[in-house]
């Protein structure tokens, strides 16, 4: 316990970066095969609410944000489920009403009114020692429950039917996939900003997706993406002295476009080389 | 005792809301028959095996799976849905794919067991895939997902196999060698193939179920232009081929 919270803030900043980059690395690849940026995008933005009311009532915001995320991934999942035709209006509303119950909490909370850009855009450079240590947590459990069940979730985010067909309980698995989503988004927030995770939750994915053949190495090379984004972006932000949340999107973003680019180069050259 | 039919569905009725979509219908398929659905669009054949899938349930009337229930004969039943139903770049191999029909078997927890593997290769041997097993789904062709696909409901080791227009996205030869290998399939379980296309699936099938709302069945060599009049509606010419 001491030896994470005696680290320097900049230690902990980049030891928060790659604890988050792993869950992340591992849901977002989820998020971009299953295209569900949206959703998630939706529950990210709920968090607010949760971590005003932590402030206002005096908890700390991040129980806060984990039980708004938590109840906003229950909430469009079951909007998924049951109405679907409504799925994008709804789920803007939870994404909005979230937002807006966390603003008003944070107006009348006397004192914390500057933290709000500090959660829309991220600190890195204030996470504790105890935050160090819940990102770990939070880390285990998202890798542990996808290791276990990794046949089920894969099943359903490539054919939910035909899972169901072999007797999946489908609706328990979604459900409980959306719950990692949400704890993967917690885990990003203290990092870059509620406003920033999506971008970070799906980059590196994106990334991997034009690399690897599999699920499971896309995971892991999204995750080692992560890594070496947010550590960049926070030693360019150090450097040039700005604010680390942007820094970080902005890297991932060029690496983004590189890659794609890239990708495209190849494969052009690759169906030039097989019709010669 | 009598071994009950692989299907039988009696008087059976479905409407989305107002709109109704099957009405009274009444099949009975028994072991070992391989039959064709055909019928127009939006006539309801996917509906219909949507419900003998246990995916939807009826509004009227029964349906009897080798004497079971729909939900539970579904360990009993092999399904090859049409292949739009998912998406073509998703990071999947070609064993992964096949390896889902071993679902819903074994542990809870934890990856596929050794027999779930060799049921996957035998499988993927029968299919002819077997050299694709690393490949990524977005580098097959056409009619090599499609075998893919029924890959893996053969690794659910069916008794009855469904397949929802299996040849809409396959070009004409790889459609013979997709119904050649349903031929070698149906010595040892029941086949029930949906199509829109009358006259290539009547070469192999032993009766041919017309459906667009209501149920007529024919024996193959039954089929002629009045059958295809009454069931489009007097609005299709008979075309004649000369097969060379």
């Amino acid at each position: 316990m001491n030896l994470l919270s005696d680290l320097g803030f900049l230690q902990s900043a980049f030891l928060a970066g790659l604890l988050a980059s792993i869950g992340c690395g591992v849901m977002g690849s989820y998020v971009v095969v299953k295209r569900i940026g949206y959703m998630a995008g939706g529950i990210a933005h709920s968090v607010l609410g949760g971590m005003g009311a932590a402030l206002f009532f005096g908890f700390a915001p991040l129980g806060g944000a984990l039980a708004a995320a938590l109840l906003a991934a229950l909430l469009i999942g079951l909007i998924r489920l049951r109405w679907q035709a409504q799925e994008d209006t709804l789920i803007g509303a939870v994404w909005a009403i979230g937002m807006s119950v966390g603003v008003l909490f944070i107006a009348r909370t006397p004192g914390y009114s500057a933290d709000l850009m500090s959660y829309l855009f991220g600190n890195i450079l204030l996470v504790s020692g105890a935050q160090l240590w819940q990102t770990l947590t939070l880390d285990l459990l998202v890798i542990g429950l996808v290791t276990a069940f990794y046949r089920q979730f894969l099943a359903i985010s490539f054919d939910e039917e035909f899972a169901r067909l072999r007797g999946v309980p489908v609706t328990f698995f979604y459900l409980l996939f959306l719950c990692l989503v949400a704890l993967s988004v917690v885990l990003l927030v203290q990092v870059v900003g509620l406003i920033l995770v999506i971008a970070l939750l799906t980059l590196p994915a994106a990334i991997a997706t034009h690399h690897v053949q599999t699920l499971g190495r896309m995971m892991v090379l999204a995750s080692l993406l992560g890594m070496a984004f947010t550590s960049a972006g926070i030693a360019l932000s150090w450097q040039w002295d700005l604010p680390s949340g942007p820094v970080i999107i902005l890297v991932a973003g060029v690496a983004y476009l590189a890659s794609a680019t890239g990708a495209r180069w190849l494969r052009q050259r690759r169906a030039e080389a097989a019709t010669r | 005792m009598n071994r009950p039919p692989a299907i039988e569905v009696k008087n059976l009725s479905f409407s989305y809301g107002e709109v109704p979509v099957l009405e009274g219908i009444d099949l009975t398929v028994p072991e070992g028959e391989f039959l064709g659905i055909v019928g127009p669009n939006a006539g309801g054949k996917s509906t219909l095996l949507k419900l003998l899938l246990g995916l939807l349930e009826p509004r009227q009337g029964e349906i009897r799976l080798l004497g079971q229930p729909p939900r539970k004969a579904r360990r009993l039943m092999g399904y090859v849905p049409q292949y739009p139903a998912f998406s073509r770049d998703f990071p999947v191999t070609v064993e992964q794919v096949v390896l889902m029909g071993r679902l819903g078997t074994g542990r809870l927890v934890g990856g596929y067991g050794r027999e779930d593997r060799r049921i996957a290769a035998r499988v993927m041997e029968e299919a002819e895939i077997a050299p694709l097993a690393g490949r990524r789904i977005d580098r097959l062709s056409g009619g090599q997902l499609q075998r893919v696909l029924v890959a893996r409901a053969l690794a659910c080791e069916p008794r009855i196999l469904l397949l929802d227009e299996p040849t809409a996205n396959i070009d004409m030869r790889v459609e013979n060698e997709l119904f050649d290998l349903l031929r070698e399939l149906n010595e040892r379980m029941t086949i029930l193939v949906v199509s829109h296309d009358i006259a290539f699936i009547s070469r192999y099938v032993h009766r041919v179920a017309c459906l667009n709302r209501t149920l007529v069945c024919h024996r193959t060599e039954e089929i002629d232009a009045e059958a295809i009049r009454q069931l489009y509606g007097g609005e299709v010419r008979i075309v004649h081929h000369h097969h060379h």
